[in-house]
């Protein structure tokens, strides 16, 4: 129920269903608008390099859609980036622009790897949920400690929250080279491995580790949050107009520190699942970058956690295919980054238009004459 | 959710391949019999005048080869990603001997992927195979440590401050005996020469790169060698400062022509060339391959206009010596510069010691420390 459409215009009471539903019209339309100009543009960009933008798409497709195996590796490679995006996408909601996403992971993979040895002869029944929540617990402090910085401190949270990720890389580089190292890890410093029976396994039939599901199933809940209980309302209230949400009584610097701390509890997650589910270990291997792609899929989706899911499949598949387009088409690896820059910048672009284009007068229109 | 569920869907998924495949979606360009498709992944680019370029070099070298396909990617991070991207090249190209050359992508990512396909050889870079592994999976690595002896030897002639710097990744094994060998080549020279070592802590970070160089300079370091992923910057820095520099990993001598003294080189087109071979002729490959300087899998960069007669000689003469065999780096009596005792006198480690390989300590004379 969106807040537009609680306050219809006055004498129009007929039409008042127009106006949500051009609102949603107007916010699937604005990104597929944008993606496929960003894609032209990026069209144009090889056709400078002399290169077929249709085999460029084809090759996309086929390597991140076309077969079997591709899915199976773009669904791996999206479990990560879903619950990356939803700490950025969380936050947001309340107006709050966390970039540092990568700590959290990052965190949330060592605090893994340093009860892997005190957890290893427990039942996995209790060992592994106990793992995933500690896991979540680290990302949830690190984030909601950017929070509870921007609630008293008045620090900038992005500011805040890029730096402290640095901060996580270090700590963990630390961790994993010194009081966490196995001594038995010599050319690759990692902590001690996980046990087996502590590792997660796939799902049922796929390629794809158990992770996929729980991303999936955090970006409904983080929907049904936001969108749908009055913690979520009051939420959007505040990230709206702060004093105004402050005047209503509302919770704010809980709302704050809450939201960072959800945020910061999926990202820690994420990192949960790359030491159980990949590596078996923590090392430096968990700084990959997957906080930073969430960036992008978060401010794609609009911060909607709903629309993350399609948006994440969607990069994922465009990595998925990275390395196919290096070798079949011999162009280098930054392309696909090139690639999502162009979709990002036409994705902010878009953003201009947004609430300018009218279509509850389009859909009016036939009514009014 | 637990790994048994894991050879279920192993066992399910593959027959979806195999299906898929005979339905021609997947197979890719047809392989004539006999033809050999060979993949290389790369940690990072494959021109950044260091590790990954020197696997890249010699990729070039196989590419050239007959009834040889050569298929690349680089840039591929230690994750998902590489167990992807072999699989990728497996049922995309058609790949059946696979290089991903960086040491964090043996374990545990090449030996979750090598049990899936039976049919492909996975080698790997610096990874310690051992009994047990999947046997189409090996490792091959060489002594570069000899190298940086050399390079420690022209190092010692050409410093006039005693004092020769190294910007090192992280206090690793690997790391440690290259530090250790280029002091004692240099102190074959002259036993009161110093080594400072600045550890960045990243195997490519520039900025950190730059910022221990030029540390080193201003402490009156006045030849610098590195291990990091790609030397450039170190180089370009350690030039700009007057410095000699060594190289490493490939032949940077294009980047500072007059600073250049030698360099202690990959020569991995030895290694990939007698695999490819052996995998054409049908022929077994070891799964644990090592060499040196004898060996062919190491090289030494000509020596630069800067090298002066007499390090000329000893240069040459201690490179005979090695590739007469039995040569040791570490040779007591030794110490530690904490001052324990780490080789009593009359005890030596020759450059196939796996002792060698758990290295942990930094040889007096060193200045610096692993923690």
């Amino acid at each position: 129920m969106s807040v537009a459409g609680d306050l219809p215009k006055a004498g129009a009471p007929s039409r008042a269903w127009v106006i949500p539903l051009a609102a949603r019209i107007e916010g699937l339309l604005l990104p597929v608008a944008a993606l496929l100009a960003g894609f032209a543009a990026f069209a144009l960009f090889l056709l400078l390099l002399g290169k077929s933008p249709v085999d460029f798409f084809a090759l996309v497709y086929k390597a991140g859609f076309g077969t079997a195996f591709s899915w199976s590796n773009t669904l791996s490679r999206a479990a990560p980036l879903l619950l990356a995006a939803l700490c950025v996408a969380v936050p947001a909601r309340l107006g709050l622009v966390v970039i540092g996403g990568e700590g959290a992971i990052v965190l949330g993979g060592v605090m893994v790897g340093g009860l892997a040895l005190p957890l290893s002869g427990w039942p996995p029944l209790i060992a592994m949920p106990l793992l995933a929540c500690m896991a979540a617990l680290a990302g949830a402090v690190w984030i909601g400690a950017v929070g509870a910085l921007r609630q008293w401190r008045g620090v900038n949270e992005t500011i805040a929250s890029l730096l402290m990720a640095y901060i996580a890389i270090a700590l963990m580089n630390h961790m994993v080279e010194g009081p966490l190292r196995d001594p038995a890890s010599l050319n690759k410093p990692s902590t001690a491995p996980l046990a087996e029976a502590l590792r997660v396994g796939d799902l049922p039939g796929w390629n794809v580790h158990w992770g996929l599901a729980v991303a999936v199933l955090a970006c409904i809940f983080a929907w049904v949050l936001i969108d749908r209980t009055t913690i979520g309302f009051a939420a959007r209230i505040a990230g709206g107009n702060i004093r105004a949400a402050q005047v209503q009584g509302l919770p704010v610097g809980k709302l704050v520190i809450g939201f960072t701390a959800l945020g910061g509890a999926f990202a820690g997650l994420a990192g949960y699942f790359e030491v159980s589910a990949v590596h078996g270990s923590a090392n430096a291997s968990l700084a990959s970058g997957y906080g930073y792609t969430g960036i992008l899929i978060a401010f794609l989706a609009r911060h909607n956690p709903l629309a993350i899911i399609p948006v994440a499949l969607l990069l994922a598949g465009f990595e998925a295919s990275s390395g196919l387009v290096q070798r079949r088409m011999d162009l280098p690896d930054a392309t696909m980054t090139v690639l999502q820059g162009f979709v990002f910048v036409a994705i902010l672009a878009s953003e201009t238009f947004t609430g300018r284009l009218n279509l509850a007068a389009l859909l009016t229109k036939g009514e009014q004459r | 959710m637990l790994k048994s569920l894991t050879r279920r869907h192993f066992l399910s998924t593959s027959a979806g391949f195999a299906g898929a495949a005979a339905l021609g979606g997947l197979s890719g360009p047809a392989r004539a019999s006999g033809d050999l498709t060979v993949g290389f992944i790369y940690v990072g680019p494959r021109d950044d005048y260091g590790y990954n370029q020197a696997h890249a070099e010699a990729a070039a070298v196989i590419k050239a080869m007959e009834g040889v396909t050569v298929i690349e990617e680089e840039n591929v991070a230690e994750t998902q990603d590489v167990q992807q991207t072999m699989e990728s090249m497996i049922n995309f190209d058609g790949a059946s001997l696979l290089f991903p050359t960086s040491f964090g992508y043996f374990d545990p990512h090449i030996l979750e992927v090598a049990p899936k396909y039976p049919d492909v050889r996975f080698e790997h870079c610096g990874g310690l195979w051992s009994e047990g592994m999947p046997t189409n999976t090996g490792s091959y690595f060489g002594y570069i440590g000899m190298g940086q002896y050399l390079n420690g030897i022209a190092a010692g002639h050409a410093t006039k401050t005693k004092k020769i710097g190294f910007v090192a990744a992280k206090p690793i094994p690997q790391v440690l005996l290259n530090i250790n060998s280029f002091l004692l080549g240099a102190r074959s020279v002259d036993p009161t020469i110093t080594c400072q070592v600045i550890f960045t802590g990243e195997w490519s970070m520039a900025v950190k790169e730059a910022e221990a160089t030029n540390a080193l300079a201003d402490a009156g370091v006045d030849v610098v060698t590195c291990h990091v992923d790609g030397p450039k910057v170190v180089m370009e820095t350690a030039a700009s400062r007057d410095c000699f520099i060594c190289g490493y990993h490939a032949n940077q001598s294009d980047l500072a022509p007059e600073k250049y003294l030698t360099g202690a080189e990959w020569n991995w087109a030895t290694v990939y060339k007698d695999m490819v071979e052996k995998t054409l002729a049908g022929a077994p490959i070891d799964n644990f391959v090592r060499g040196g300087l004898a060996e062919g899998f190491i090289k030494m960069s000509p020596l630069g206009p800067a090298v002066s007669d007499a390090a000329r000689n000893q240069f040459e003469a201690t490179k005979a010596k090695i590739l007469d065999g039995g040569f040791a780096v570490i040779e007591g009596p030794l110490k530690d510069n904490a001052g324990n005792e780490i080789a009593p006198a009359g005890t030596a480690y020759e450059e196939t010691d796996v002792a060698l390989e758990s290295m942990s300590y930094l040889v007096e004379g060193v200045i610096g420390s692993t923690s």
